[in-house]
């Protein structure tokens, strides 16, 4: 018995009927890989911090590693964060219109989060 | 939503509450929360940018009651979303899907998520970071 009961073209295509394949899975995947390390260094890093004065603190972010480990958290964590609320909006989302604007509204703020973090980042670290 | 008539899934009240449902509900609670409360750690970094007095009105808002109910509850959001997360994606590997292993590592996400974050708050108000 045939065991696929798709047809050849969409098998070759692999999008499925979301239309974008398996990309959403993926990077949801390696997002939250990159994430097990990311924020166990940042919660590590933060309690070293919870009693440092500012000028300390800032010394810490500033070094060119926690700098970058830092940038990769911020990216990793918004884009991981708008993938995961793009499946809640749309398991529970029920009015087109609603569900559309809620997806690109985390869209935006996901994006202007993000650079908002790194361009904080960025200023510790070049000290401006 | 289309007015189909059709009946709808799941029917959560119809099933007997199991530790599943718990984290897997959880899982998606804990997530919204963190991207909420990703706008604490850009709260932190910016003030971090902007200067002195910033960052002492955000420590000063963080070691407040109502800031550290808040960290507290976003230290077991966090390790909840991390020890349930990392049990997903063990899953997606394929293992762990007994019904025994399901209930078991269910259990195992929520107990290690509690006292992970315990172990982070005696750690603080112990004075450990000092």
């Amino acid at each position: 018995m045939k065991q696929d009961l798709r047809n050849p073209l969409a098998r070759a295509r692999g999008l499925g009927s979301a239309k974008d394949g398996v990309g959403h899975w993926w990077t949801q995947r390696i997002t939250a890989l990159a994430l097990v390390f990311l924020t166990v260094y940042f919660l590590v890093t933060v309690l070293g911090l919870v009693h440092a004065d500012f000028a300390t603190a800032r010394a810490t972010v500033g070094k060119p590693w926690n700098a970058v480990l830092l940038i990769a958290l911020i990216v990793s964590m918004f884009w991981h964060a708008v993938l995961g609320l793009q499946v809640v909006i749309e398991d529970y989302v029920h009015t087109r219109w609603l569900e559309l604007l809620s997806l690109v509204l985390i869209k935006f703020l996901a994006v202007l989060g993000a650079l908002a973090g790194v361009l904080a980042v960025l200023r510790v670290a070049l000290g401006s | 939503m289309a007015q189909t008539g059709r009946p709808l899934s799941p029917h959560l009240q119809v099933y007997k509450w199991q530790v599943q449902m718990a984290t897997s509900i959880l899982h998606r609670a804990t997530g919204i929360v963190l991207s909420v409360g990703s706008i604490l750690i850009l709260w932190g970094l910016i003030a971090l940018a902007s200067g002195q007095d910033a960052f002492d009105s955000f420590r000063a808002c963080a070691g407040s009651a109502l800031g550290l109910i808040v960290l507290i509850g976003w230290t077991w959001a966090f390790f909840f979303h991390l020890c349930n997360g990392i049990r997903h994606l063990v899953q997606d590997t394929g293992t762990g899907y007994a019904i025994q292993q399901f209930v078991r590592t269910s259990w195992a996400s929520i107990i290690l998520s509690i006292v992970l974050t315990l172990v982070v708050w005696a750690y603080l108000f112990t004075g450990g970071a000092a």
